[in-house]
């Protein structure tokens, strides 16, 4: 066992996630592997603490993940997704629009004004703005788009600007808005949506977050690291608490198959290569 | 198994019809779901992902099916779940010994959730708290809760002779501090008490409501003709603070409830049966009464406590005799609140009849004494100790 504990980065888009490491902390440390955390105010942050060697693991965003990716391929190292939670497989985001909305289908929104979450959401903004350019709306040229950026570098983790978007469209600010699919639900059940609104286009499915770690850096630790999350229990009442709070039943192996369609999207985009290209000559 | 939603949406509770075929379908079952709202693919892919269950969407006949295969996280949260005895006390096992922490607020009865808190309350042994009377006791309490309102003839017109009316409000003002003890008492320990002696926990916060209605009555009694109550003296605040601090809930019990409130009882028909008004009279009936389940309660609960533990009987002696150490040097029962007494009994203000006044207050005083001794007795205290003890109770009564 290395002196050094294996050190995982997350972001703090919430304060419960102090509660989440605390608690997986002890619960690591219990079972003998020697584990800390630092967190990171944005996602940025945290992948170039993951290349300078400051972190182990990062718990990545997909955007992160893709950062990461990248940022592997242009410095001949290599990333690697170990695992995922069971919620971070198979999401879909959606384009919704109001009620008796004179708006029927995806080509329908040409000049019309369209609500998406944070400039850097996968989910509100990054995917579904891709998937109706694909459809042949460029946005932008085509349609406008209302930002609502908040907490730029959470990457939409932080979904309050996607409830603004939301709430724009119940104003009738927009004509149409992007969400991520299970977020329809629950703002309606908040009341931030009226009853009626529907959704008139699903994006294809993609995955979300994982855990990435280069070149097999602490291999055994994170053996071990991956192999307590796989072995943690729902019933288990102790991280039951943790799960409930981190949204998952269980953790997965990491896949690295759901990127493809935000891999798309950043590239039609071109929203990553400054700061590749940025950590990159910082890193070389 | 199949549901169909019909028109029924997420947002209005379609989650309810798929969790309960889910429920049916048992472990690994699989549910087919069809629906006519818009957008229950959405919903239906994104519950089923949030709350574990496998969702595959089936388009083989050209209208769309969701197909559902029951997750196990609803099985695992569960799996470790206690039943926390049983509602019924008198069922076997029903009351437990020694009560988890971990079951903190939930009914007796219920199954807990493992994972929960751990609370902290001190009350949580069995055989220090229970009484299987607690129940019946409780039960004829909130049946005889009466109206403080109605129960009294507020209205009925009288007027005492100003010295008289004097005495009364003493007296008032002597049994609403005493009356303050009897609700603080109990009011501490339903704080600390184990949940699950759901019926102890009642039986003592009813008594803090009696008690409540008791200052309630009291008070507005004193006030009825007058702008001021009378005079609280340091030696009552003092013995009643030995009873307030007491940190031990058998000890508290048996000096509030068995010596204090058992005194009370002997003091509050006294007054009654010399009232010299209707309210008076009614205030001290009423409040007797309940003073008298009071009394039961903490007869009931401390003849357990003994017979499982006759170590204690000890304890409380010490209890008595530290208590009267400590309230020596007091003045005990205020004059001011012994002559009231002996002005009521007596009537008037000619000497035969305040000499028979004295003699009824003296006679009050050794019928205190005699009915402490029957409890003590009853509770397997021998003669010497019952003696003994009921002569160093405190001379403030309670």
């Amino acid at each position: 066992m290395s002196a050094t504990p294996l050190l995982l980065g997350a972001v703090a888009y919430d304060p419960k996630v102090v509660t989440i490491w605390d608690g997986f902390q002890q619960y690591f440390e219990e079972r003998g592997l020697r584990f800390d955390y630092i967190l990171y105010t944005t996602y940025e942050r945290q992948v170039e603490a993951l290349f300078a060697g400051h972190i182990h693991v990062a718990w990545n965003s997909p955007l992160a993940w893709l950062q990461s990716q990248r940022l592997a391929g242009r410095l001949g190292r290599r990333a690697e997704a170990i695992a995922m939670r069971d919620t971070d497989r198979d999401l879909s985001s959606v384009i919704i629009i109001r009620e008796n909305s004179s708006i029927h289908s995806v080509a329908d929104l040409k000049g019309r004004r369209v609500a998406a979450g944070a400039k850097d959401s996968p989910q509100a903004t990054l995917i579904p703005l891709y998937f109706l350019a694909q459809q042949g709306l460029e946005p932008h040229r085509d349609f406008e788009v209302a930002m609502f950026d908040r907490m730029l570098g959470k990457h939409g983790d932080h979904i309050g600007g996607e409830r603004d978007a939301a709430r724009a469209l119940a104003r009738g600010e927009c004509d149409a808005a992007c969400l991520l699919d299970s977020n329809l639900l629950l703002f309606t059940q908040e009341g931030v949506l009226p009853p009626g609104i529907r959704a008139i286009a699903k994006t294809p499915l993609y995955d979300h977050c994982n855990f990435t770690v280069l070149d097999n850096n602490m291999g055994d630790e994170v053996r071990r690291f991956r192999e307590l999350l796989l072995g943690m229990a729902y019933s288990d009442p102790q991280v039951r608490r943790l799960l409930d709070l981190e949204g998952l039943k269980r953790w997965l192996p990491g896949r690295t198959q759901g990127y493809e369609l935000l891999s798309s999207a950043v590239e039609h985009f071109r929203c990553l290569d400054s700061f590749v290209a940025a950590v990159a000559a910082r890193c070389m | 198994m199949h549901v169909d939603l019909e028109g029924l949406g997420f947002e209005r509770g379609g989650s309810l019809l798929v969790k309960r075929a889910l429920r049916r379908a048992g472990p690994a079952g699989i549910v087919t779901v069809t629906g006519q709202a818009a957008d229950l693919d959405v919903h239906l892919r994104a519950w089923c992902r949030a709350e574990g269950h496998e969702f595959h969407w089936r388009d083989d006949s050209g209208t769309g099916c969701a197909v559902v295969v029951r997750g196990s996280a609803f099985d695992e949260r569960w799996s470790r779940a206690e039943r926390a005895g049983s509602a019924d006390p008198f069922e076997p096992e029903a009351v437990v010994e020694h009560p988890p922490q971990r079951w903190g607020l939930a009914g007796r009865g219920a199954l807990v959730e493992s994972g929960g808190p751990e609370f902290h309350f001190m009350l949580d042994r069995k055989v220090e708290v229970w009484s299987a009377d607690a129940a019946r006791i409780y039960a004829q309490a909130a049946a005889a809760q009466w109206d403080p309102a109605t129960a009294i003839p507020w209205e009925t017109q009288f007027d005492l002779p100003r010295e008289v009316e004097d005495a009364v409000v003493q007296i008032m003002t002597y049994l609403i501090e005493n009356e303050t003890a009897a609700l603080v008492v109990p009011s501490r320990f339903v704080a600390q008490m184990h949940p699950h002696f759901r019926e102890v926990m009642q039986a003592l916060a009813i008594q803090a409501a009696d008690e409540a209605r008791h200052v309630e009555v009291f008070t507005r009694r004193a006030l009825l003709k007058n702008k001021y109550l009378g005079l609280s003296t340091a030696g009552g605040q003092a013995s009643l603070q030995t009873l307030v601090e007491e940190a031990d809930f058998a000890t508290a019990s048996f000096l509030l409830s068995v010596l204090g409130e058992g005194t009370f009882l002997s003091l509050l028909w006294f007054i009654e049966r010399h009232a010299p008004d209707p309210v008076t009279a009614a205030v001290c009936r009423l409040a007797a009464q309940d003073e008298a389940r009071h009394v039961a309660f903490g007869m009931a609960h401390l003849r357990e406590h003994i017979l499982a533990d006759p170590s204690i009987r000890g304890t409380l002696m010490d209890a008595v005799r530290r208590r009267h150490e400590a309230l020596r040097h007091t003045a005990g029962l205020n004059a001011e609140v012994f002559d009231a007494l002996v002005l009521l009994a007596a009537g008037s203000w000619s000497p035969a009849d305040i000499a028979k006044g004295y003699d009824a207050v003296s006679t009050l005083v050794e019928e205190m004494h005699n009915s402490r001794k029957k409890r003590l007795l009853k509770l397997h205290f021998n003669e010497a100790e019952a003696e003994e003890m009921s002569r160093l109770h405190t001379r403030n009564f309670m």
